[in-house]
């Protein structure tokens, strides 16, 4: 072991076994490593719609977001054997991640705006204050939930980013359609947080996706009607019609 | 000891003789996904030998800081890569420098390469190196944030203390995969790859890399094609050996460990290079002032990966 | 050895007013410089010699006579005399032949032997009396030095900011030390530091400290001064002035928030973690966005400032926390830092001084090939751009090295500010790092590479030995500190150990001359080893390859794709190879934007491209306060035209609201 630093009483197995052993406290096997990395990609996933400029890749990434829900919602199932769940994640596969997204891509196509590149304000300074935003749901949720089961905790952190992000995405866009996406990626965060703790009814979940639904197809009739009226959905030439902005 | 030197030994020759092999391989298989034949995967040795004979033809007016420069830059990126665990964790020299040492290693070796492209004083030098420093302001940040969250997780800066806490205890954690994914683009860019840029191209609005050997000939350019060459070996063994750590001989192990180390390695290789060259062919070069966005969207990985580890130790 | 120091003290300030006759004679410059740099080299071996003996004090019956002059030389006090006469050694060897084409001797000559005296009588100052008259005579001195050259309007208004800047750091200062002293008025530092201050009071403190010392070092938004200032001064002025005068800020604060104050609160270390890490992005995205070479290396002190105080957050962090072996370990790394900039950034502003000689122009646009006509001044300037740039085998990564090894050494602190302030000054580092090879790959070639931009470029020549004298010693210093760095860090621990308690452990004694700061995580550098493989692979692939492949070499035109243009023109100028980062970082933290005005079809004037830098710090503090003192000021004017009577009434209306507070108070 010459040519070695400090050749110790302390070997790099001992070193590394305290290491590991602390780690290994913390994480709880396999099973909890999953879901926290199935929480972390919808997070991931979030963060990719920040930064999305077409409009039909915003809506794939979008598909992507319920696509991952899908699993952890399933994740969530195996691991607290609790079969309703799997009919939570067949609900968010098939609705959200496929009618939904098509139902998008065909209005879009319609209202003629899927050449269009959105301007999105300053993409670095959207995803710092993404990354921020992840950071202070971290900082508030982790004291608040201080006697929750130490798993569940990081979870519902990672749900409320999920929640803010979609608010963010609200806030910086001009684009009904955008704004839209945002909506349901917030509300993909709110399955994931009660998903995560230990899940809501079957009724509740039901009745949530049905009112989505509605106000889904409330919207789009909106929105055809403002494209009638004001020949665009840009939201700042709307204001502009109010009078209020020059 | 003697293992460990022989290790060393073994892998600084093993780096050297592989690399040209790597980048025909990509090559290979780029030429294989866009139906051409392709050059023999053993063609980069044979460039190599090559310009090494042929005369250099110098401008006028270039400094000996052109002339010295090729073969620092070789110098620091062999340096760099030998100090990379890829069959075994167990190196000698690895307590000398860390992965905050490899990245300045590499940094010093882009900076004497920007040098080198204004020396002559042609704009097409001056086009490289801008776009270079851009592209380095937010890739080196982004290798640091990782080299942290790596330490954080594994107790140490060293490679091979992180290798063999990994190939031990390795778990799925966000943070990995964050870094994981930030790896990827950084080494994408830093390699002068398809998005970023093209090592194949010949046409100034596309050139980082190329802009700044534009006036290299002879031994010169074949020591920056080794040292790119090398380079690209490093970030795709430092990948397989920080998160793929499966096959790595730990320290003091017997021979057949060892064996089967290097058969892992190169499995992992030829994975990377594969992988590599479908990637390359299935995206379209980005254009320039896109490559920040991506660049900065790796930083925030890292930057979050980060932050997650400080804010909650599970993550 | 305090006597021995302060007798090098009286010694500055004698030859300063000896340089008054002395200045007229052509031979007075080269006995002023020489002299001052045998008395510095006293002085800094005397430093080195007793950084690890017992500290030792001296009261002086000078100054006010209830008080006395208190001098102390401790540890920390010998560590800032070793960096203060080190660049003034270094800086008055340069000065021996730079001056000789200086004009105005008699404006700088008398003033520059005062100002290594007052730097040096700062650092031994040990009641609050001494310190702040030391601190002003510095200010004074150095704001003589920068209006030397009074021809220049730019100068003049230069000066005009930095005495009032300086003025306004004095006073909060001394304020600060108001609140130290307490209501029974103990100015003497060792009173200070035994009493206890109440929380908010010792905040009050740490906040003066910020805007008096901060100011003098360059913290953001204090840091205006400097880039006007520092450029102002002649070059070796201007070394002592990023590279010294810097250091005594940060001095100050260490002994004032350390030493004097008592345990601190860990939200004070959030607020400088938070202005070291802003100071270091800004400061450097300032540099690189400059076509003049010296304000260039202006920003890019206040970058390094900056780094200087995100170590020294993270030790208040620790400290804080009672994690002592993390302070002295983020403490070592700062003051490192501090003393490889004091060597790096005298180094360049020597090179620029060299070029200003040898060209007469500071401007990067006009610069170029000087590499083949000052190879020495160029090898040399090469030295200090690695050096700041943070490449191994050099000095400054090593002190970049154990910031992040202080950074990493616990994640987990209990407080929630600390845990997002650190790992964000961690990302503003590595983001400044970065961004600090990018600028001085930028200086280093448009000024030295590539073909003269003008005919002074083209026409340049080599500068006199004594200044590649003083280049050559400040660069062998920072490749030794580069190699060695234990030893530096073995010189750190007593000086550690006054402020922390304890020091990292005892590096020299590590085999192969590695570092192990941190020895449970065994995380360890080797500059040596790394330097040695480097040299031993390069020597040996040109040995190889010119033996056994081949070694011939033709000279020709550029080969610039077939289309090589004569023009020296057609090269990159600066603003172009910084445009990609301004575009990206500029628009950003600045709001950078080009103006383009395209000339329609078949109008024969030429097509324009201005590019708009606003400086926000500018035009959103300054600017107002000052136009919001003008507005008071210009009201306050009535009172120069007022009546008897109404003079009369107003000393009267004072009387009575003395005689009401006085009622009041009772």
């Amino acid at each position: 072991m010459g040519g070695r630093p400090k050749p110790g009483h302390d070997t790099e197995a001992d070193r590394h076994a305290r290491v590991g052993l602390e780690t290994t406290m913390i994480s709880h096997g396999l099973s909890f490593d999953v879901a926290h990395m199935l929480a972390g990609g919808l997070v991931l996933v979030s963060l990719m719609m920040l930064y999305q400029d077409r409009l039909y890749s915003l809506i794939n990434v979008l598909a992507l977001h319920a696509v991952v829900l899908a699993l952890s919602v399933s994740w969530q199932a195996y691991i607290h054997a609790e079969p309703h769940l799997y009919i939570t994640a067949a609900i968010a596969l098939g609705f959200k991640a496929i009618i939904i997204p098509v139902a998008l891509k065909r209005m879009v196509f319609r209202l003629g705006i899927h050449r269009e590149i959105e301007t999105v304000v300053s993409i670095g300074l959207t995803m710092l204050a993404g990354i921020a935003l992840v950071g202070l749901s971290m900082e508030v949720m982790l004291p608040v939930t201080a006697k929750v089961d130490p798993v569940a905790r990081e979870d519902i952190a990672l749900a409320l980013s999920v929640v803010l992000l979609g608010l963010l995405i609200m806030v910086t866009r001009r684009n009904a359609v955008s704004q839209v996406i945002g909506f349901m990626s917030l509300e993909n965060g709110i399955n994931l947080a009660a998903t995560g703790a230990q899940g809501m009814p079957l009724v509740v979940e039901i009745s949530v996706a049905f009112s989505v639904l509605i106000a889904f197809i409330v919207i789009g009739i909106f929105l055809f009607r403002i494209r009638e009226r004001f020949d665009t959905v840009d939201l700042g030439a709307l204001d502009a019609f109010r009078g209020e902005r020059q | 000891m003697i293992n460990q030197l022989l290790v060393q030994g073994v892998q600084m020759l093993l780096v050297l003789a592989l690399a040209p092999l790597l980048t025909g391989v990509v090559r290979k298989v780029k030429a294989r996904l866009t139906r051409r034949r392709g050059a023999s995967v053993f063609q980069p040795y044979r460039d190599l030998r090559r310009l090494l004979a042929k005369e250099v033809v110098l401008a006028d007016n270039a400094s000996w800081l052109f002339r010295v420069a090729p073969y620092l830059i070789f110098a620091c990126t062999w340096v760099a890569a030998c100090l990379v665990p890829t069959f075994a964790t167990g190196l000698i020299f690895s307590w000398s420098g860390d992965l905050i040492a490899i990245t300045a290693l590499l940094g010093t070796a882009r900076f004497l390469l920007a040098l080198a492209g204004m020396d002559i004083g042609t704009s097409f030098g001056g086009i490289g190196a801008s776009r270079e420093v851009m592209i380095a302001s937010l890739a080196e940040p982004t290798m640091l944030m990782i080299a942290v969250s790596l330490a954080l997780i594994a107790g140490s800066t060293q490679l091979s203390s992180i290798a063999a806490f990994m190939l031990h205890f390795g778990s799925l954690r966000v943070t990995l995969a964050l870094s994981l994914v930030a790896f990827i683009i950084v080494a994408v860019a830093e390699n002068s790859r398809i998005p970023v840029d093209n090592p194949a191209t010949h046409l100034e609005l596309t050139m980082v890399h190329e802009a700044m050997v534009l006036e290299y000939s002879g031994r010169h350019l074949a020591m920056i094609e080794l040292a790119a060459a090398v380079q690209l070996l490093l970030y795709v063994s430092a990948i397989a050996c920080l998160f793929l750590p499966w096959g790595l001989a730990t320290n003091g192990a017997g021979i057949d460990a060892y064996a089967i180390g290097v058969v892992a390695y190169l499995a992992k290789l030829t994975v990377g290079a594969v992988a590599l060259g479908v990637f390359e062919t299935s995206v379209a070069k980005m254009r320039v002032f896109r490559v920040p966005n991506f660049l900065g969207a790796a930083l925030m990985l890292g930057l979050l990966g980060v932050l997650l580890l400080f804010v909650s130790r599970g993550m | 050895m305090i006597v021995a120091l302060l007798l090098c003290v009286t010694a500055l300030l004698a030859l300063s007013i000896a340089a008054v006759p002395l200045a007229a004679q052509p031979a007075g410059r080269p006995v002023i410089y020489g002299a001052c740099l045998g008395i510095t080299s006293v002085a800094a071996l005397l430093a080195v010699v007793t950084i690890a003996a017992r500290p030792t004090a001296v009261i002086l019956p000078l100054g006010l006579p209830w008080l006395g002059a208190h001098f102390r030389l401790d540890a920390l006090a010998a560590f800032f005399l070793l960096v203060v006469n080190l660049g003034a050694a270094a800086a008055s060897l340069y000065a021996i032949g730079y001056a000789r084409h200086g004009h105005a001797p008699h404006r700088v000559l008398p003033f520059y032997p005062a100002f290594l005296g007052a730097m040096n009588l700062v650092v031994l100052a040990a009641d609050a009396y001494s310190f702040l008259l030391a601190w002003e005579f510095m200010s004074l001195a150095s704001w003589a030095l920068v209006v030397a050259q009074h021809r220049d309007p730019e100068n003049i208004r230069a000066g005009f900011i930095y005495i009032v800047m300086a003025s306004f750091g004095t006073l909060a200062l001394l304020l600060g030390f108001g609140l130290l002293a307490g209501a029974d008025g103990g100015y003497d530092f060792a009173t200070m530091r035994l009493a206890h201050l109440t929380p908010v009071l010792a905040t009050v403190v740490l906040v003066l400290t910020l805007i008096g010392a901060g100011s003098k070092a360059g913290l953001v938004p204090l840091h205006v001064w400097l880039p006007l200032a520092h450029p102002a001064a002649p070059s070796h002025v201007s070394a002592l002035m990023s590279g010294v005068m810097t250091k005594v800020a940060v001095y100050a604060f260490i002994r004032i928030v350390f030493d004097l104050l008592g345990p601190p609160q860990w939200w004070q270390a959030v607020v400088v973690l938070a202005l070291g890490g802003a100071t270091a992005a800004l400061g450097v995205l300032y540099a690189i966005l400059q076509r003049d070479l010296k304000r260039l290396l202006a920003y890019s002190t206040v970058e390094n400032i900056g780094i200087i105080f995100i170590g020294l957050g993270l030790a208040l962090a620790f400290q804080a926390n009672h994690f002592p072996a993390g302070a002295a370990l983020a403490l070592t790394a700062a003051l490192f830092h501090a003393f490889n900039h004091m060597l790096f950034k005298s180094l360049l502003f020597f090179g620029a001084g060299a070029v200003l000689n040898a060209t007469g122009e500071r401007n990067l646009e006009h610069l170029g090939g000087l590499i083949h006509r000052m190879p020495r001044t160029a090898f040399l300037f090469l030295v200090g751009c690695g050096a700041i740039a943070a490449l191994p085998p050099l000095n400054g990564f090593v002190s970049e090295w154990l910031t992040f090894q202080a950074i990493l050494i616990r994640p987990d602190l209990p407080e929630w500010g600390l845990k997002i302030a650190v790992p964000a000054a961690g990302a503003l580092l590595a983001l400044a790092a970065a961004l600090a090879a990018a600028c001085f790959v930028r200086a280093f070639g448009i000024g030295f590479l590539g073909r003269p931009r003008s005919a002074a470029a083209a026409n340049a020549h080599e500068v006199d030995r004594f200044s590649l004298a003083a280049m050559g010693i400040v660069a062998a210093l920072c490749l030794l500190a580069g190699l060695v760095p234990g030893a530096m860090i073995d010189l750190l621990a007593p000086v550690v150990r006054v402020v922390t308690g304890t020091g990292l452990a005892a590096q020299l004694s590590v085999p192969w001359l590695s570092i192990v700061p941190n020895a449970e995580a065994h995380n360890s550098y080797n500059g040596l080893l790394i330097f040695l493989f480097i040299a031993a692979v390069t020597w040996l692939t040109v040995l190889a390859i010119h033996r056994f492949a081949s070694q011939s070499l033709r000279r020709g035109p550029a080969w610039d794709c077939g289309f090589p243009d004569p023009r020296p023109i057609t090269q990159y100028t600066a603003d172009s190879f910084a445009q990609p980062i301004r575009r990206v970082f500029g628009t950003v933290v600045f709001g950078t934007h080009e103006v383009v005005t395209m000339p329609p079809p078949g109008d024969v004037s030429a097509a324009r491209i201005r590019k708009i830098v606003p400086d926000p710090i500018w035009d959103f503090l300054y600017a107002p306060l000052a136009g919001a003192l003008n507005w008071t000021t210009q009201l306050l004017n009535y009172l120069q035209f007022l009546t008897i009577r109404r003079y009369l009434s107003l000393v009267f209306i004072a009387l009575i609201l003395l005689l009401i507070a006085v009622a009041l108070w009772q």
